[in-house]
């Protein structure tokens, strides 16, 4: 009984065919009853997670957090939910009700739909499709649909301000994600996820570190997390797309949010930190969704820890950030992975993966000097004298001995 | 009837049901928002062939690349909260009388057509459809002409693009 999911799949079976159902139905009913336990155990850690969250920004911010419902505050979240359950529903005046409505449960619909394609152990997976790479870029772009319809349904400047800074940063961010997601797939030919997860034998984090450290960078963006904040900017347009959101429908985008950015750490883990790899893992199947949890959560903690040490950026600053820096980076970076993998061939797996790391390092060297002698024109730039405003009467002697 | 062909179905209906309303609709962010629907639900049609690679295109390059551009232009170009008055215009007997005259000729295609009768081949257990695709792109047995005369097309637009956005300092 190693593997308890396939085994109660297997049981399941041998009944409903006792029972005399159709082949093709009993099919349907398992993936079914699959995606409704998928979703509903994805939901419950989501709740956890509101817990999790706000007890490390306390610790962050060297507060306590929730201490007060449960021990450590562990129930908080469930008050939260009844809180949110029971206020009032305000619908914003001139808002397109069905559209307002619908957004909230695609947005988290969207996270959800996410984890079908991540491997829980070598053989738990909700569906091991052959494109599930892209298949993960597809779902990202309903997420952003469904911003858009809640920022244009509230009939809200803000929201629609917000809504429209999370397109330019969706659009110029899926550029060097889906670049840097090609290089796992480069290196394990194929876009299947299990099969990614089966050839890391040594973890691509070793292999191709900075391949991990764009699409890290590139996913907080998608995630829309400070430092990329800019779509719900408290400071500059109040709560963004979700601003007319009350109750239970904002609760839907607060939990998406979180639950993204576990999704996105999971993610992470398969594609670089190897999956569900561990000790022992091929004799029992089950140890496989503990060890994906704890390098998940780790890459979790890592997305927290910058969130809240990190100040927001402006938005030029980060769409020049993206165009101007990571996409050539992503770029060149794949060239070489490309050139080296096809110029390795034959060779042992140390020596691959000896040349890769290097590889990648000399890139990293080469990409900081050049951004030391950027950043010291800039500075240059910077402490220049800049021209004041003067009136155009001013006398230039005038100004003489002034600042 | 099986599970497949109740999908098929109800996808069918979605689709087409979708792409009526997107021609109704009179505002022009929900006709987007239906075209996205009807986009989708090819999607789905692609899923239900086996097509798993087309199924993801289709959801990448039209939901999540066209369908948002469109909706960000119709967003920033027309006061989209009003009615946008009539959705027919004086060259409506026109577009019909075309319509009627390809579905016709579709239809009488489909009529003629052996086709229906052929069972699906049964594809071999370990063929990887998107190895074959991309081995046959780039094959010089292949389509490596097209697929190179399209990577020419694509980077002619996006020069193009970038002369259009140039700033002349003058």
């Amino acid at each position: 009984m190693s593997d308890p999911v396939n085994s109660i799949a297997e049981w399941l079976r041998t009944i409903f065919s006792n029972w005399g159902l159709s082949e093709g139905l009993i099919t349907v009913i398992l993936a079914v009853l699959g995606v409704v336990i998928l979703a509903a155990f994805v939901l419950i850690i989501d709740i956890m997670l509101v817990w999790i969250e706000r007890k490390i920004v306390a610790r962050f911010q060297d507060r306590f957090g929730p201490n007060r419902v449960g021990p450590f505050g562990i129930i908080q979240p469930i008050a939260d939910v009844i809180k949110l359950l029971i206020k009032e529903d305000i619908m914003p005046n001139g808002a397109d009700k069905f559209i307002f409505n619908i957004a909230p449960i695609i947005a988290l619909a969207a996270v959800l739909l996410l984890w079908a394609v991540v491997p829980f152990a070598p053989t738990i997976i909700g569906a091991d499709i052959n494109v599930a790479v892209l298949y993960v870029v597809a779902i990202g772009s309903i997420g952003t649909l469904a911003i858009i319809m809640a920022g244009w349904a509230s009939n809200n400047k803000y929201a629609l301000l917000g809504a429209f800074r999370t397109v330019a940063l969706m659009i110029a961010y899926e550029v060097p994600m889906l670049i840097a997601l090609l290089v796992p797939v480069l290196l394990a030919r194929s876009m299947g996820m299990q099969t990614i997860v089966a050839a890391q034998s040594t973890w691509y984090i070793f292999v191709v570190p900075l391949a991990a450290v764009i699409l890290f960078i590139s996913s907080i963006a998608e995630l829309g997390r400070t430092p990329f904040d800019i779509s719900e900017a408290e400071s500059e347009i109040v709560a963004g797309f979700h601003i007319e959101y009350t109750g239970m429908k904002f609760g839907l985008f607060y939990a998406g949010e979180l639950l993204h950015a576990l999704t996105v750490s999971a993610l992470i883990s398969t594609l670089f930190l190897g999956g569900w790899r561990g000790p022992f893992v091929d004799q029992v199947p089950i140890l496989g969704p503990v060890y994906l949890f704890i390098k998940s959560f780790l890459v979790y903690y890592l997305i927290m820890w910058i969130r809240y040490s990190f100040p927001r950026v402006r938005i030029d600053q980060m769409l020049g950030f993206n165009w101007k820096f990571l996409t050539p980076l992503a770029l060149f970076l794949l060239i070489v992975v490309a050139i080296l993998d096809k110029l390795l061939v034959g060779t042992s797996q140390a020596v691959y993966v000896l040349v890769m790391l290097g590889a990648n390092l000399v890139i990293v060297w080469a990409t900081v000097l050049i951004l030391r002698a950027y950043a010291r024109v800039e500075r240059k730039r910077i402490g220049e004298e800049r021209p004041v405003a003067i009136s155009p009467d001013t006398e230039s002697s005038e100004l003489v001995g002034q600042e | 009837m099986t599970v497949l062909q109740v999908i098929f179905l109800i996808t069918a209906v979605v689709t087409l049901g979708g792409a009526v309303m997107v021609v109704t609709a009179r505002n022009l962010i929900h006709a987007a928002l239906w075209l996205i629907l009807t986009l989708f639900g090819v999607a789905v049609l692609y899923g239900l062939l086996n097509a798993t690679f087309f199924t993801v295109i289709q959801v990448v390059i039209y939901i999540g690349a066209i369908a948002i551009l469109m909706i960000f232009a119709i967003m920033l170009t027309r006061r989209v909260k009003q009615e946008a008055g009539s959705s027919v215009n004086k060259g409506w007997w026109l577009a019909g009388l075309m319509s009627l005259v390809l579905f016709t000729a579709l239809v009488w295609m489909f009529s003629t057509w052996s086709g229906f009768q052929t069972t699906l081949p049964v594809m071999p257990a370990n063929v990887d459809t998107i190895k074959v695709l991309g081995t046959a792109l780039v094959s010089p047995n292949g389509y490596v002409i097209p697929f190179e005369i399209a990577s020419v097309l694509l980077m002619a637009a996006l020069i193009g693009a970038v002369v259009v956005a140039w700033e002349r300092k003058s």
